[in-house]
């Protein structure tokens, strides 16, 4: 055995006359030796690093026996990967590093806002509150529809519930009700479902209004600068667009509800505008994830009238027209308003879910048109007979026919199903305690749309992404024909410029004309001179 | 996700409306122990619910030693009594991916009129059977199909040993803030497709043990994924637009994650359109 390179195993272990594999070195000063030449390589610092061997070793025997793990050896290497670590991260520069503000934390400042009571609150208020509110009990809602297996955390719940208090302590509210949610691609949407106190709504029509005449006055003054204009205009075109159908009046109809939107709980209500059938024709007809971005874009065709903020008002508007379902009430008035029948006994469960006819719905079903209640678009105003020409009233479309949805209070039975499924599928929450079961309904043409009943207490929610179930694929509609050209016609039909020599053959015609009349004016004159000669 | 973790997974879950009845859920505690004991599972994951038209199913899978080995699946429809349901095979998906509508909540349901190529209809036809394929089949080809297309998992949470077979990683402590919002984080937990196909100086940087799947980067149509911060910022949730209803869920800086469906199992096709 010739003498150990420092990098073999046995250096400084070998003494001559032993051999490097006996575990034993008789003498006890060259074992010494041995040791602590062992020991002086292991504390040999590493170049690169600063550390050394011995004291790795040993911060890492020391954790191994702390924490303990299983199996130590199967991940020994990640533990001493860690060790590591740790050690770089107590060599602190005299610069500190600044506490990272994480995203987290200004989030949880939101939240704990909703926590705080208001300020200047005192005991005065409490009663108010205790007494007749808006808010609704969104826990005991959440509870019912949890045995459904349908909602939110409790935890997110509970937020949502502070949020709505918020709200209701800022607008005048009458009635208020957590619509739902609505998920997208960024954020989400919190919905809450709201009617103002009478009279609360005229703010904003008369903002509508001052804008109105703002634009009224600019259509103005375009009218008089095309008129001094007048040349020769390109043929105009026969095309006239549909009329446009006005919405609904605010609290009537589709724009029954006014609805607020917030992403998460603590961010602010953002109200809604209300919904145009324009807008709800045209939903109808595309399919868009929402982004979460009120002021986003909706890109699709037909184009969108509106941006994000509308589409998810439309959206709002067909699922409850065609989901909000409740127990049977008798309803009061006309068709337009129903009451709460006071001597409504409730059903039992078993019954809610065997039939469907027990559920009505309560709001008014959205018409093709876009509204609720049709409205002819083609009365016309006085101004409007007295501008028409005759050839403009040639080309009106024929008459709509009337559209008449189904009445207000009916039975959710009688709704379409999609091909061979029914519409809605009822369920009862449990079948081990029937006594205390919640009957549930699941609605198959909007996946997503809850109701419940229990006893005298029911209602509804939505959790999806605001889209209505077709089990066919989504075909985007197609572009509209070709606009016709305008047919030929002299006016228009380009003619054939001359040739040369046809211009020379006519400007040769023309002279001799001129000539010939020339040689009869030349004639009469000659005529005349001669007239008057005699005369004279 | 972890059957053992199924109450709080729930609530990190829940930001879509989903969820299961207090019902369920404590029936399920008692019922997928019952599972591993019976099967003799290493682990038990409840994978979700498919909502019928007239009942729902609920299923668990089953792991064993090797995680990424084809896995057990169940399915129940009170979450009492479990049927263990056969493996997928390609036939299955083939034709499960011809059946349009929704599932009707009966697994002996049969659909009719499948569409397949002359030359099995021919071999059909001899045997005097019309094509029809079984609800249980649609099952199991649905939920091999989620599976495979949005099952996912955190990077680093699973390990490959030299010999093969895929473990949790001990030594995983969840991904960093930063880290949970950026889909190259997130892998397909799925024989990859695209590993190969990646550039040298890609495979260079990658760590053969850890990065042996395919990540969430490239997947088409580029979008089919939102990720979200859930509440107040401490839940990394992603939900997949391809098949509605699929939610994974993380919690940075901890080893809590999983997925779970709750939908109808019908895929989205008209995705291209809604992006």
């Amino acid at each position: 055995h010739g003498p150990y390179q420092p990098r073999e195993p046995g250096y400084g272990l070998h003494q001559p006359g032993h051999s490097p594999y006996d575990d034993q070195i008789p003498d006890p000063e060259s074992r010494m030796l041995a040791i602590q030449n062992a020991k002086a390589y292991l504390l040999k610092s590493s170049t690169t690093s600063g550390l050394n061997l011995y004291d790795h070793l040993a911060n890492m025997l020391t954790k191994i026996l702390d924490e303990q793990p299983t199996n130590a050896v199967d991940i020994i290497e990640n533990i001493s990967k860690d060790v590591k670590w740790a050690q770089f991260q107590k060599k602190m520069d005299t610069l500190r590093d600044e506490h990272e503000i994480l995203p987290t934390f200004e989030a949880a400042e939101k939240r704990k806002a909703l926590f705080l009571k208001a300020n200047g609150e005192g005991d005065e208020e409490l009663e108010e509150e205790i007494g007749e509110t808006p808010l609704p009990n969104v826990m005991e809602t959440a509870f019912y529809f949890e045995q459904a297996g349908v909602g939110l955390s409790k935890d997110e719940s509970y937020h949502i519930f502070l949020a709505l208090k918020k709200l209701i302590s800022v607008q005048p509210i009458q009635t208020c009700r957590f619509w739902g949610k609505i998920l997208g691609l960024e954020m989400n949407y919190i919905i809450a479902e709201v009617q103002y106190h009478e009279g609360e709504e005229e703010e904003e029509t008369e903002e509508e209004e001052v804008i109105e005449e703002g634009g009224k006055r600019r259509g103005e003054v375009e009218d008089e600068d095309e008129e001094k204009e007048k040349e020769d205009e390109p043929p105009k075109s026969t095309y006239k667009p549909p009329p446009v159908i006005p919405k609904e009046e605010n609290g009537t109809g589709a724009n029954k509800y006014v609805y607020f939107v917030c992403n998460e709980p603590g961010k602010p209500w953002v109200k809604l505008p209300p919904v145009t059938p324009a807008q709800i024709v045209c939903a109808r007809k595309i399919k868009k994830f929402f982004t979460g971005r009120l002021d986003a874009p909706v890109v699709s065709f037909p184009p969108f009238p509106g941006n994000e903020a509308n589409y998810l008002r439309a959206q709002i508007a067909r699922i409850s027209a065609e989901e909000e379902g409740d127990e049977e009430e008798e309803g009061g008035g006309g068709r337009d308003t129903y009451e709460e029948n006071p001597d409504f006994q409730p059903l039992s469960v078993v019954e809610m879910v065997d039939s469907l006819s027990t559920w009505v719905h309560h709001i008014q079903n959205i018409l093709k048109q876009g509204r609720c209640v049709w409205l002819n678009p083609f009365q016309k105003s006085e101004e409007e007979e007295e501008d028409e020409d005759e050839e403009e009233k040639a080309e009106e479309p024929d008459e709509l026919q009337q559209e008449i949805g189904p009445p207000l209070l009916t039975p959710l039975s009688e709704d379409e199903g999609i091909q061979n499924i029914p519409a809605w599928t009822a369920q009862p929450s449990t079948n081990l305690i029937p006594q205390y079961a919640v009957a549930i309904l699941q609605s198959n043409r909007w996946p997503g749309a809850y109701a419940f009943a229990s006893g005298r207490k029911f209602d509804n929610i939505y959790f999806g992404w605001g889209h209505k179930y077709s089990p066919e694929n989504h075909t985007p509609a197609l572009p509209p024909p070709v606009q016709a050209e305008y047919p030929s016609g002299p006016e228009i039909t380009e003619t054939r410029d001359p040739t040369l020599e046809e211009e020379l053959a006519f400007k040769a015609a023309k002279e001799e004309a001129l000539a010939a009349a020339e040689e009869e004016d030349d004639e009469e004159d000659v005529e005349d001179d001669e007239e008057e000669e005699e005369d004279d | 996700m972890e059957a053992a973790l199924l109450p709080a997974a729930l609530e990190l879950a829940a930001g879509g409306g989903a969820g299961l009845s207090p019902e369920k859920r404590a029936v399920l505690g008692a019922s997928l122990l019952l599972l591993q004991r019976d099967y003799r599972f290493e682990r038990v994951w409840f994978w979700g619910c498919i909502q019928g038209v007239r009942g729902a199913y609920y299923i668990a899978e089953g792991l064993g030693p090797d995680r990424a080995a084809p896995r057990s699946r169940l399915y129940s429809l009170n979450c009492v009594e479990w049927s263990l349901l056969p493996p997928a095979t390609e036939e299955m998906v083939a034709q499960a991916e011809q059946l349009k509508g929704r599932f009707q909540g009966d697994p002996s349901f049969e659909y009719e009129h499948i569409e397949i190529n002359a030359e099995d209809a021919e071999r059909l036809f001899e045997d005097g059977k019309e094509p029809t394929i079984k609800e249980e089949a649609r099952l199991v080809a649905t939920i091999e199909q989620i599976d495979r297309a949005v099952g996912i998992i955190p990077r680093g949470a699973f390990v490959k040993t030299p010999l093969g077979s895929v473990h949790e990683n001990r030594s995983f402590e969840g991904l960093s803030l930063t880290e949970a919002k950026k889909l190259s984080s997130y892998f397909h937990f799925t024989e990859p497709f695209n590993l190969k196909n990646k550039t040298l100086l890609e495979k260079a940087d990658l760590d053969p043990s850890t990065d042996f799947l395919d990540s969430l980067e490239h997947d088409i149509p580029q979008g089919s994924w939102t990720v979200q911060l859930e509440k107040g910022d401490t839940v990394v949730v992603l939900r997949s637009l391809l098949w509605l209803g699929l939610t994974f869920y993380h919690v940075p800086m901890t080893k809590q994650y999983g997925y779970v469906y709750f939908g109808t199992g019908e895929k989205n096709f008209d995705l291209p359109f809604m992006l």
